[in-house]
């Protein structure tokens, strides 16, 4: 079972990008769960969603001890990544997240410069951040995720999304 | 309709309400149940049905009403803010025997309370809500695609006892989503609505009961008078201040849901065997406490689970049974302690009852349940 939880601020795709990684792994024949808390706004407050990817039914739908983190925010970063394990990973924006909190594996990638830089548009950092995610957990294919994704966004958008992936995919060698 | 995909529970409950014939909806959108309206909002027109998004939760019931008398399946979506404005209505939905599924995605109150954070706080609420002594049907899922299934069987209860009846979703069921396969449609049976079995001439009258203790008033514009009241009515429809009719209206309208109390209990056990302790449990909270009984099985505590489908009509046998069986009985639910007082009536002292509540937004964790399951097996029976 992988425990995944992606958190940020309200607004930045971070449940979409949730549901994408939610339903590649459904199209490579696991289980999956994925869920979100957000605040009463529709733009900022602390935003977090979870994935839970297993080869047997997931019943607690939450995440208890998650494997992964990827913090998008200074204030996301601390409020959701006190209970990773100590082998577990956290990933964090490194420009949005100047303090990283302590932890044995930090994984530091400017997500959102790379996605304004490479693609012109922060709106694409969830994408860029989803092809981090798959390098670092590899819980689903490059190829399955390019699927998912290319499912999901608009039809006019799939091409700048294939390369948002790519981006984050690469940003780690 | 039967590949495996991500579901959310909303869209389920939506999808299966569609499934069973829903083409009318109307209603006033509300954190957690909102994307029911939407996908309502978004598919009926294209089937040929109806979408409105009324000025509030009480118009959004009453339209509702209004498209069931006139034949229509009828849908309303809310969560606990609305689901109390709602109540007059469903009182009225009881009394003038109109077919109506209210599906209400629990969120934390009292009041505007936490508008995102999931709760079960409505239990009772959804069995004396509205006012007067009246029989309810209420439904609540664990699983996505029990959403579904729930949906189904709620229009079709709704149908074929014309009366109100309640999905009692919660925002974890509501809003998270998981893998699940659809039925195929010609695999989903769908109760027909009810018409008159003769005319005005050969006697027909709207409230006449039938076998069943339901009756089967025409539906507006099918060609007879009907008059429809909230008043105590006669079997012509009209107001009576009749004791004798009173009387026999308030006990059909239990008696037509309690003849078949025993063919509406959906439960499943787990591990009931050899169980000397049992979690009775629902709704989301069931599955938290399905991986907390797994993880104390695995420390060799005899404990076992009972999950409720059905809230309302209370399953009093299913637990008589389950009290006679266990010593004690836990009860985690994410309010103040709801759907315990039941299980302790029910029990009736055979088994020692004990509430776990849980009302601080956050869902229970595996680990906090099982360790009430601990405390069970370890403390002595008073």
């Amino acid at each position: 079972m992988q425990q995944i939880r992606l958190c940020g601020s309200g607004g930045q795709g971070v449940i979409t990008a949730a549901i994408i990684l939610a339903e590649a792994a459904i199209m490579e024949g696991k289980e999956s769960v994925q869920s979100q808390s957000y605040g009463p706004e529709a733009r900022g407050g602390a935003s977090k969603a979870e994935v839970i990817i297993s080869e047997e039914f997931i019943y607690h739908p939450k995440v208890v001890t998650p494997d992964v983190v990827l913090a998008l925010t200074q204030q996301a970063a601390d409020k959701y990544s006190a209970d990773l394990c100590d082998n577990g990973v956290l990933v964090i924006d490194e420009d949005l997240v100047p303090d990283s909190p302590e932890h044995p594996n930090v994984i530091k990638v400017p997500l959102t410069r790379l996605a304004v830089e490479g693609l012109g548009k922060d709106l694409f950092t969830n994408i860029v951040s989803l092809g981090l995610l798959v390098k670092v957990t590899g819980v689903v294919s490059f190829e399955t995720i390019q699927k998912s994704v290319a499912k999901r966004v608009p039809p006019a958008t799939i091409e700048k999304n294939m390369q948002a992936l790519r981006i984050g995919f690469d940003a780690l060698a | 309709m039967s590949q495996a995909r991500l579901m959310q529970g909303n869209e389920a409950c939506a999808e299966g309400a569609m499934a069973a014939g829903v083409n009318f909806f109307g209603g006033y959108p509300i954190t957690p149940s909102t994307e029911i309206a939407e996908i309502m909002a978004k598919e009926l027109p294209a089937l040929g049905g109806t979408f409105i998004q009324m000025e509030d939760e009480i118009a959004g019931i009453a339209v509702v009403l209004g498209a069931a008398l006139a034949g229509r399946k009828a849908l309303t979506a809310t969560s606990g803010p609305g689901f109390s404005l709602k109540q007059e209505l469903i009182g009225y939905g009881c009394i003038a025997e109109i077919p109506l599924v209210i599906a209400n995605v629990q969120r934390m109150g009292p009041a505007t309370g936490q508008p995102t954070s999931p709760a079960q706080g409505d239990v009772m609420q959804a069995r004396w809500g509205t006012h007067g002594d009246h029989p309810m049907i209420a439904l609540s899922p664990w699983t996505v695609r029990e959403s579904f299934d729930v949906a189904v069987m709620a229009v079709n209860y709704a149908e074929r006892f014309r009366t109100p009846v309640i999905i009692l979703l919660d925002e974890v069921v509501g809003h998270m989503r998981e893998k699940v396969v659809l039925p195929k449609a010609e695999d989903i049976e769908i109760y027909p609505r009810r018409k008159p079995n003769c005319t005005r001439e050969e006697g027909y009258k709207p409230y006449t009961p039938m076998a069943d203790l339901v009756p089967n008033p025409a539906d507006f514009g099918t060609g007879h008078h009907i008059h429809v009241t909230g008043l105590i009515h006669d079997e012509t429809g009209f107001p009576t201040g009749s004791s004798k009719v009173t009387e026999d209206t308030i006990q059909r309208l239990h008696q037509k849901i309690s003849r078949v109390q025993d063919e509406i209990t959906h439960y499943d056990e787990f591990f009931m065997e050899d169980a000397e302790y049992a979690v009775l449990t629902y709704g989301g909270t069931a599955r938290t406490a399905y991986a907390a009984v797994k993880m104390a099985r695995q420390q060799g505590i005899k404990v076992g689970m009972v999950r409720l489908m059905t809230i309302w009509p209370f399953a009093d046998k299913v637990i008589k049974k389950v009290a006679q069986k266990v010593k004690k009985i836990l009860v985690p639910e994410m309010n103040y302690g709801q759907l315990v007082l039941e299980v302790e009536r029910a029990a009736a002292g055979q088994a020692a009852v004990i509430s776990l509540p849980k009302y601080n937004t956050e869902i229970f964790t595996p680990k906090e349940i099982c360790t009430a399951i601990e405390e069970l097996a370890t403390e002595v029976v008073k």
